[in-house]
């Protein structure tokens, strides 16, 4: 099993005719994900075509799902459009809705978080890299790839991922494939101050995966999320968990790239989130290339397989 | 984005946000006609405009204390404004550059009564706005935070229906106002939601709101930040932009959608991604080393982004090594290396260079590094780039 998709999981990408849309949607079709359609307000009937693959077009997010099933969106609209793109998901029932626009405005955000409240829709991001569960074949190819994560590097097998960062988390899918330990799903939840699935939503997944038999958690400096999760982990998770948080180094006050990076009192610095990490019995990777070594330090102190 | 004080102070006015009366000079020539747009022969207050807190409590690099500073007369006022201006401040958030002062802000003193604190900020755990006020005001509020923390309050906003009134009510009762104090501030608190919310700050900070012995409520100080997110539909807000707050190098960062922030260090980086650049910077800080900057080229950078960012990083004089490394998911590993080549023989690079290049097309990538016959040193994993670097740049 995997967490939030299945290789079957049917998507449909918004924003599929912009540059950066396009070739995503080319990358997930090579990756053998099961992308049904597409939608640009007035492009509708026209075909999105690559190599064999023909993917129709519709101009609402509501017809792409009536006429192909698709149940979750990768969202590649462009900021000032996105809030809108995030809520036309919601408003045609979809079940997941992965929002990989950087540079949304927090207030859209604040927005779209408390109109979604009470629906069925579960959003990632924005600003994530997206989601992927790995397929059986080469390279990994014939799993779910929701967003611009490079599909290769990955592999199936038993490692959860979840992330605030993306290339960071290619970086501990990489080393965890290089030593041969494959992944459930990977999940970047995004670097924004306000996004849709926390650390904790997808920890709780993954405890409940019976496939999952480890975790990273990779955060940053900013709020308080990863606080949070780790807590539950000492409460709740008997699966050994590994944790990195990026940031140590950052002068307080200033935006590290990420909307959320932010260090603004006591409690959200790399140093106090390490700590918790620590008390919580969460392995903290010493350096970003520690990620996957500190998971198999985790579990090999409980006894725990992890392939 | 950050603006001044009395930038802010202008914008509370459009909102209805009482503040003491005053004006901006941003030179010497103007000192004194400003004063006497004020018509006011009592007290001032002489404010250095700088983005920085801590101004009170401020050194000048002359010697001279103060960056705000109260003045007896018009006189003593225009004194004071002269040995500020054009001088650097050094406060607690500047660091030990400090800042040069370029506009001299006069405003009326105002009797105080009692000081307050309110801000307006995101609650990330709700995903909410927030509204924290506290009858201690002009202290820190992380200070109030720790030692009363039942003299903070604090209101939720739902984004659906904005500020309701009985919440703003309900801030100035438990603030303990009454009567004409009590509608002043309701008045106040609801224009300055009204500011945050229509202009997409990120924070605005009140410390301290006073109330004077005429039952006024003033906003004395302001602390407005804009989330860069949101600049593009507000040009009037953009306009306020104050490049000689800026970093130069930020600002030509900028230019190539590079996120750069200069630090103290002496060994650059060039990363992809921000969560790789902070932990970037912390690998390096981990083997001994100590990182110039931080910065992002974004996920998808490209041969002319790494050039512009070579030539920012190398304008910092104290750079003595820089670090590469980028993780290539979906981007070509060896148009990042023509690109590190292409700059580094362009600029005639005399500092180690060390190269960490992992993902799609790898191995052409280090070709490219190896065959360009110049002395960049390659690395497989962060650790041995960190590693590497530091020894180097020792």
């Amino acid at each position: 099993m995997s967490i939030i998709v299945t290789e079957k999981t049917k998507v449909v990408v918004q924003g599929i005719t912009g540059e950066f849309g396009a070739r995503h949607t080319k990358l997930s079709l090579d990756y053998g994900s099961a992308i049904v359609a597409g939608v640009t307000p007035g492009k509708g009937g026209q075909f999105f075509e690559h190599g064999a693959h023909r993917v129709p077009i519709f101009n609402t997010v509501a017809d792409a799902v009536a006429a192909t099933g698709a149940t979750a969106s990768a969202v590649f609209v462009p900021p000032p459009f996105a809030a809108d793109a995030i809520l036309e998901g919601v408003d045609a029932g979809l079940e997941l809705c992965v929002a990989i626009t950087e540079g949304i405005p927090i207030r859209d955000m604040i927005e779209v978080k408390r109109a979604m409240l009470g629906r069925q829709t579960r959003l990632i991001g924005p600003n994530c890299p997206g989601i992927v569960t790995p397929g059986t074949g080469p390279d990994s190819a014939g799993g779910c790839r929701i967003g611009i994560a490079p599909g290769y590097i990955h592999k199936k097998g038993h490692v959860g991922v979840v992330s605030r960062s993306g290339t960071l988390t290619y970086e501990a899918v990489f080393q965890l494939t290089s030593k041969g330990l494959g992944q459930t799903t990977s999940v970047g939840i995004g670097g924004d101050p306000v996004n849709g699935t926390s650390h904790l939503d997808v920890i709780k997944m993954f405890n409940d995966d019976p496939d999952t038999w480890g975790i990273i958690m990779i955060g940053e400096i900013g709020g308080s999320a990863e606080v949070e999760a780790a807590r539950w982990v000492k409460a709740n998770c008997k699966k050994p968990v590994a944790g990195f948080i990026a940031g140590a180094t950052a002068p307080a006050g200033r935006r590290m790239g990420h909307a959320g990076a932010v260090v603004g009192g006591a409690e959200d610095t790399a140093a106090a989130k390490i700590a918790v990490f620590k008390e919580c019995g969460i392995e903290n990777a010493v350096t970003p290339s520690d990620m996957a070594d500190a998971l198999i330090r985790a579990a090999q102190a409980r006894g725990a397989k992890l392939a | 984005m950050n603006i001044h004080e009395y930038q802010a102070k202008a914008l509370f006015e459009k909102f209805g946000v009482a503040v003491p009366r005053g004006v901006a000079a941003r030179m010497p020539a103007e000192f004194e006609s400003a004063l006497s747009t004020l018509s006011h022969d009592g007290p001032l207050i002489v404010k250095s405009q700088i983005h920085a807190g801590g101004r009170g409590k401020g050194t000048f690099t002359d010697g001279f204390k103060g960056g705000v500073k109260f003045a007896k007369s018009k006189a003593e006022a225009l004194d004071f404004a002269n040995k500020m201006f054009n001088n650097t401040l050094v406060t607690a958030q500047t660091g030990p550059a400090g800042r040069k002062v370029q506009t001299v802000y006069f405003t009326v003193a105002c009797d105080i009564k009692k000081e307050y604190y309110l801000a307006i900020l995101l609650d990330r755990a709700t995903s909410r706005p927030v509204i924290v006020a506290s009858t201690e005001g002009g202290v820190e509020i992380e200070t109030v935070a720790h030692k009363s923390p039942e003299k903070i309050f604090k209101i939720h906003v739902d984004p659906s229906v904005g500020l309701m009134g009985y919440q703003a009510r309900e801030l100035a009762f438990r603030l303990g106002f009454t009567g004409e104090v009590f509608k002043n501030a309701v008045k106040l608190i609801t224009g300055l939601y009204r500011m945050y919310w229509e202009t997409d700050a990120a924070m605005v900070e009140v410390n301290p709101l006073i109330v004077t012995p005429d039952n006024k409520v003033l906003a004395l100080d302001a602390k407005v930040s804009f989330d860069d997110n949101a600049l593009f539909r507000h040009p009037d807000i953009v306009a306020l932009r104050d490049l000689n707050e800026e970093d130069s190098k930020e600002i030509e960062a900028s230019k190539f959608n590079l996120s750069y922030i200069a630090l103290d260090g002496n060994i650059a980086c060039l990363v992809n991604g921000a969560g790789l650049a902070m932990s970037t910077m912390d690998i390096i800080k981990h083997y001994g080393g100590s990182p110039a900057n931080f910065l992002d080229v974004g996920g998808g950078a490209s041969k002319d982004q790494v050039q512009a960012a070579f030539k920012i990083i190398l304008t910092d004089p104290n750079v003595k090594g820089i670090m590469v490394n980028i993780f290539g998911g979906i981007m070509d590993c060896n148009t990042i290396a023509t690109g590190v080549v292409a700059a580094a023989r362009e600029l005639g690079l005399k500092i180690p260079l060390v190269v960490r290049l992992e993902g799609n097309n790898v191995v052409a990538g280090k070709r490219t590094l190896a065959e360009s016959g110049l002395a960049i040193e390659s690395a497989t994993t962060m650790a041995e780039a960190a590693q590497k670097i530091v020894k180097l740049v020792a």
